[in-house]
């Protein structure tokens, strides 16, 4: 069985000279769901852009479920959806008129794809707008018809880059289960994303660029299994003024009087609470400090060292 | 894709670029119409009954045909090149990269379009040059052909002046100081027997000159050059522009880099 997306020594360097892309390799398993992290820059955009032909690549190989992009470029475009970082539908243009013409440029005529035109409008709440040209959409709005317009040829793998950048969390939460159900019905899902906790909820497996070049890809509990140290938040009773000794543990005040405690990943919670017991304050909530996929995509990113190598700052 | 999928998308590009010019017909359709019957009154009517004949026709009889191909050039120019620099310019082009659409189905929907546009523009004019004169058609084969041509050549135009566009003051500069110019020296309002033999000479490397004299030719019987030479200038030109057109589309020139 071909990966969905199959990536082999992918290298762009843009007319202006500047290398985006050195020599990346990965591969997606059909019925995934991946993510592709990096920070501002990186190249995410760029590797998408070459998968989705927006962008000609300079070196390497692009197979899309086996077909190359080379060779059988409307094979591989027609198992592709795209959702682009930004919007890019005519805003002038109906609602609903934007599918069917998307449907359309797929060979599909506009009666043939009505029905699940239909579906996906209702399914991401877009049918009472559907006569409404797209510019008086909400932003939030404007992200689901475009993710609306990919699915509209019902295509195996959907590349999602940032689909919830700037949407509020309850609508980025229903964008989740409804991409979720997408993924259980066969669908391989792609993802970029700034907001690593959606990744972590969302995603199988993940890979993590930075300048141009693929640091991590691994399953996501196999690399969250890296994690070595995390930093919780506590609030104390009474607030504390002075840092307090805690044998064994490293710990420190935020500006709000919050004790923050660095646990290794050999260190437990009980014993933590066990060497307090002496001490003249007591625990009243505990947080992590952030997002544990936060804490490696900063440490990989702003090491630019592999987790495996002898530098890990993990 | 198969030929049905082919002809579905085709059509999916001509629909959105008719759809297009038709929402703002106050932008695309009515501002020429306006324009041509102002010529038809003051170059026409006022200046043209004190011209006199034209190669034996009346001024207005003799300048119509050119005002009509006139107008089918600008229009299928200028659909051509606004519909697609937009295109590039707001992304929306990426609707179209990603889907498996033929680079050469994309040219001809575009150009298709523009097409459409300048002969409805041209149907306009033509329709207005009734309030004016009793235009009887020589030919109508050759009419319809030069015409239908003529729309194909500059809709191509448009398309590359779009790819090579990177503002929109850069689709505007072919139409102010390219084809202005060479259509108002292309024997719209006067038969180049009119100028010395240099001058004429001189007018015959302006490809225009073939398309409205070949047009004029349609309706009146009457033009400065040979029909069999129009006609092979303007199979040339779409040769050339069409294959130019699809090279750059091919090579994303402008679009994916």
């Amino acid at each position: 069985m071909p990966a969905a997306l199959e990536i082999k020594h992918l290298s762009k360097t843009y007319d202006n000279g500047h290398k985006a892309l050195s020599d990346v390799s990965l591969s997606v398993k059909q019925g995934d769901f991946f993510a592709l992290l990096g920070p501002n820059g990186a190249g995410k955009s760029t590797t998408l852009g070459i998968v989705s032909s927006l962008l000609n690549k300079s070196e390497g190989e692009v197979r899309v479920f086996g077909h190359d992009l080379d060779t059988e470029l409307v094979k591989a475009k027609t198992c592709l959806g795209v959702v682009p970082q930004e919007v890019n539908f005519n805003q002038f243009e109906k609602v609903q008129d934007i599918l069917i013409t998307q449907a359309g440029y797929y060979g599909i005529k506009a009666s043939e794809a009505w029905p699940t035109v239909q579906i996906y409008l209702k399914e991401l709440g877009l049918w009472d707008k559907r006569e409404q040209p797209a510019r008086m959409l909400s932003g939030g709005m404007k992200r689901r018809l475009m993710i609306a317009r990919a699915l509209v040829h019902k295509p195996k793998l959907l590349i999602l880059d940032e689909p919830t950048a700037g949407v509020d969390i309850e609508l980025r939460r229903s964008m989740w289960r409804f991409l979720r159900n997408i993924n259980e019905a066969g669908t391989t899902i792609i993802l970029t994303t700034h907001y690593l906790e959606e990744a972590e909820e969302l995603c199988r497996n993940i890979a993590i660029i930075d300048r141009g070049t693929i640091l991590e890809n691994t399953s996501m509990k196999a690399l969250l299994s890296k994690l070595h140290k995390q930093t919780f938040v506590m609030e104390t009773i009474p607030v504390l003024q002075t840092i307090p000794e805690i044998a064994g543990f490293d710990v420190s005040l935020d500006a709000g009087g919050q004790l923050e405690v660095d646990m290794q990943g050999t260190q437990t919670m009980s014993a933590f609470f066990n060497a307090i017991t002496d001490h003249k304050f007591q625990v009243a909530s505990v947080r992590t400090k952030s997002n544990r996929l936060e804490e490696l995509f900063l440490s990989l990113v702003s090491s630019g060292q592999d987790l495996n190598s002898e530098e890990k700052v993990l | 894709m198969t030929a049905r999928q082919i002809w579905i998308a085709f059509s999916t590009i001509v629909v959105k670029e008719i759809r297009r010019f038709m929402r703002i017909w106050p932008q695309t359709l009515l501002p020429p119409a306006i324009t041509m019957a102002l010529y038809f009154v003051i170059f026409g009517n006022l200046i043209g009954s004190r011209i006199g004949e034209m190669d034996g026709y009346d001024y207005m009889d003799f300048i119509v045909p050119g005002l009509i191909m006139m107008s089918v050039i600008t229009n299928s120019y200028s659909n051509v090149v606004s519909s697609f620099f937009s295109l590039k310019f707001q992304k929306n082009i990426e609707e179209i990269l990603v889907s498996p659409v033929p680079n050469w189905v994309v040219l001809l929907g575009y150009v298709t379009g523009g097409v459409v546009r300048g002969l409805a523009v041209g149907f306009i004019v033509t329709l207005l040059s009734l309030g004016f004169t009793d235009l009887q058609i020589h030919n109508v084969a050759i009419t319809a052909s030069v015409v239908m041509l003529t729309a194909v050549v500059f809709a191509l135009g448009g398309f590359i002046n779009a790819v090579f566009a990177r503002s929109f003051d850069d689709i505007s500069i072919v139409p102010t100081f390219v084809l202005t110019p060479l259509t108002y020296l292309g024997g719209v309002f006067y038969s180049i027997s009119l100028l010395p033999e240099f001058w004429q000479g001189v007018s015959q490397i302006n490809p225009i000159l073939y398309m409205v004299n070949a047009f004029r030719y349609g309706i009146l019987g009457v033009s400065d050059i040979s029909i069999m030479n129009a006609f092979l200038m303007v199979a040339v030109s779409i040769a050339i522009l069409f294959s130019v057109s699809l090279h750059l589309l091919n090579s994303g020139k402008g679009i994916r880099n």
